[in-house]
């Protein structure tokens, strides 16, 4: 695939919430990410940045508009459809930070890529260096609740890269982060941006990161008000 | 499966306790299930073994299903024919030719008969009359068809093969008319015959009635006091195969034309009777493990419902809503698995402690062991009704753990 082509585009996502308390989390937003391409979502808190990247991420569906993921429409997709595009294409960081408590830091990096299959000794190594490079090299046997908010953030955005998603999608990853490895973590973003048909979405609050960006979106009650 | 089996077990092991405490449900469950279907087996076997061995089990009577047509019936199969009043000539009882009879089943292979004639008689003594039953037999032929001999506590059968003039009697009659071995009893027949007869053997089956009124004597003795030369009332059938008894009782009757009950027919209200005891005590023991299939639903429903969060995560990174059910059936086959594994090793405990036990009931003369059957067949029932009960109850959670929208719970937990 060659760089500049569209990874993922959503063309005017709505996604209304009925019930005891109805909202409208997002409205008619539409946008394109370009493979090669690290684009930052910004916006105040409430502004609908999370409810856009849970369906850009395919894991809510909009209540009206449409997903396409390399060009396939993924709205008319049943669950296990998309969990298998989500499995082959898509990682996520989440704002809070989810570990599986039961299993350690290497552990909760080896799930997706044993779930994708690959050999043991591979997804070893592979995990291991994933958080090597995001500076937990002696910290991978331990248990979530062994350690602190940051580093936990970080086991995360290791096992969102566990299986090279062709898509990044990181909500908050600096949020808890020090300026040090905050710089590291914005570093290994932008690098994975820049890999070949690769591309990544973070949602920040952090001005500095949000301007090193390649595409800034803002957003505003769930509208998309300037790109 | 490896991984969703690693996660399952991981959950299980981080909630220890409350997973022993279900499992200790479906250990005790299986282990009683085990030790009661064991005593319930032994005792009905045990029963049932009493009854095949010490009743015949085909009896050929000297009878028919169905009263014999009248002649003019056969002559007019066809017709409005009514007869009123039929008074049917008196006939001599017994089996007519009884020889044949034998010969007909001497064709089956290791298939016992013996023809007996029995009638009543009575013995005096002291002023008073006992009414006693007189089994006329072939004094060779009596420990093929029947366990006395196993019951004989003064003498053998085999004294009345030496000793034509022999009778065998009850302890119980013994003890009533204070005899000894080698007296002689005198015994009037109903038509006013009397004869003599020396004791030469005493049996004791345990079964007081039994004991007081049956006797054995040589068939042709029984025949001439009775009056009856040459018949037979009853013929005793041993098969090989005490369940093949009713198959071949039918056969007899269709081709002897005389009344073959089988034991399975003679016994049938007591054959009812266990089935029904079998319904209640499995009932019974089953609630058991249905109780302990409760447990383990509360665990791996508080285990799906304290991990939401995980099970949005395993979706979110692609796991499939099958395999998160999967991870949760399997915490229902770990426990089930592992219930069975200790259950039945206890059961086993308890079925050798219960065999340690001796009972004497009122009444009876000897100590008896617990009957216990250690067929493989109770422990796979248990295994299987066990399992079954486990992965049910983690069916329930684990389809609630699937239809889990990642989503709603990110949502919230952001
Ligand atoms: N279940 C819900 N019912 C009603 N409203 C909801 C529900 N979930 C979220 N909202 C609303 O939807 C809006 C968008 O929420 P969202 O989490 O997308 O905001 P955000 O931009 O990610 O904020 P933050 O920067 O604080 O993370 C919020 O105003 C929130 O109150
Ligand atoms: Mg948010």
């Amino acid at each position: 695939m060659a760089a500049g082509d569209v990874l993922l585009s959503g063309e005017h996502i709505r996604r209304v919430l009925t019930g005891d308390v109805p909202a409208t989390l997002v409205d008619d937003a539409n946008l394109e990410i370009r493979t090669g391409e690290f684009v930052a979502i910004i916006g105040p808190s409430g502004s609908g940045k999370s409810s856009l990247l849970y369906i850009l991420g395919l894991l809510d569906r909009p209540t009206s508009g449409e997903v396409m993921l390399l060009g396939q429409a993924t709205s008319a997709l049943n669950d296990d459809a998309r969990t298998a595009l989500r499995l082959k294409h898509l990682g996520f960081v989440f704002q809070a930070h989810f570990l599986l408590p039961e299993f350690t830091a290497l552990e909760n990096v080896l799930l997706p890529m044993q779930r994708a299959g690959m050999p043991d000794t591979e997804a070893r190594a592979r995990a291991s260096s994933l958080l090597t490079d995001l500076g937990l090299k002696d910290k991978q046997n331990n248990l979530p609740r062994q350690l602190s908010g940051g580093q936990s953030q970080r086991v995360a955005i290791a096992r969102a890269l566990a299986n090279k998603p062709s898509l990044l999608l990181a909500d908050e990853p600096t949020g808890n982060l020090d300026t040090h490895s905050s710089a590291a973590v914005q570093d290994i973003l932008r690098g994975l941006a820049h890999e070949a048909g690769r591309a990544v979405v973070v949602v920040t609050h952090d001005a500095a990161f949000a301007k090193s960006a390649d595409r800034v979106i803002k957003i505003v009650d769930g509208r998309i008000v300037a790109t | 499966m490896r991984l969703e089996a690693a996660i399952a077990v991981r959950h299980l092991m981080a909630r220890k306790r409350q997973s022993l405490v279900s499992v200790a449900g479906i250990i005790l469950g299986v282990a009683f299930f085990c030790a009661i279907a064991a005593m319930m087996r032994g005792t009905e076997n045990d029963f049932i073994k009493r009854l095949v061995d010490n009743s015949p089990h085909i009896t050929i009577y000297d009878d028919f299903r169905t009263a014999r047509q009248q002649p003019l019936f056969e002559l007019y199969p066809a017709g409005a024919v009514e007869l009123k009043n039929v008074k049917p000539l008196p006939e001599n009882r017994g089996i007519r030719g009884y020889q044949q009879a034998l010969d007909f089943l001497a064709a089956y292979p290791g298939v016992r008969a013996s023809p007996v004639l029995a009638g009543q008689g009575l013995v005096n003594f002291s002023g008073r009359d006992f009414g006693i039953t007189l089994n006329g037999m072939i004094p060779e032929q009596i420990k093929d068809v029947t366990t006395i001999s196993n019951y004989m506590i003064n003498g053998s059968v085999d004294d009345l093969i030496v000793n034509p003039e022999g009778i065998i009697i009850g302890a119980e009659l013994q003890r009533k008319l204070s005899l000894h071995m080698g007296n002689v009893i005198t015994i009037t027949a109903p038509g006013g015959q009397v004869r003599a007869f020396k004791i030469v053997g005493v049996f004791r089956t345990g079964r007081a009635g039994y004991d007081e009124s049956q006797t054995f004597l040589h068939i042709k003795r029984v025949q001439a006091l009775l009056n009856r030369p040459d018949r037979a009332n009853t013929i005793i059938v041993k098969v090989p195969d005490p369940y093949s008894a009713f198959r071949i009782a039918a056969e007899v009757e269709q081709r002897l034309g005389y009344k073959a009950v089988s034991w399975v027919e003679a016994s049938q209200d007591i054959m009812n009777a266990l089935a029904v005891r079998n319904t209640i005590m499995y009932s019974v023991v089953s609630a058991v493990l249905v109780v302990a299939a409760f447990g383990i639903y509360n665990v791996i429903s508080t285990v799906v419902m304290e991990k939401q969060r995980d099970i949005a995560i395993l979706k979110a990174l692609g796991y499939t809503a099958r395999q998160v059910k999967q991870i949760f059936l399997i915490q229902g086959a770990c426990l089930g698995v592992f219930g069975c594994g200790v259950g039945i090793p206890l059961g086993m405990l308890l079925m050798l402690g219960l065999g340690q036990v001796t009972l004497k009931p009122p009444g009876s003369t000897e100590p008896v062991n617990l009957p216990l059957d250690w067929g493989a067949g109770q422990f796979l029932v248990a295994a299987v009704f066990a399992l079954s009960a486990a992965l049910l109850a983690a069916y329930l959670p684990a389809r609630k753990a699937a239809k889990v929208q990642p989503v709603d719970i990110l949502r919230g937990g952001a």
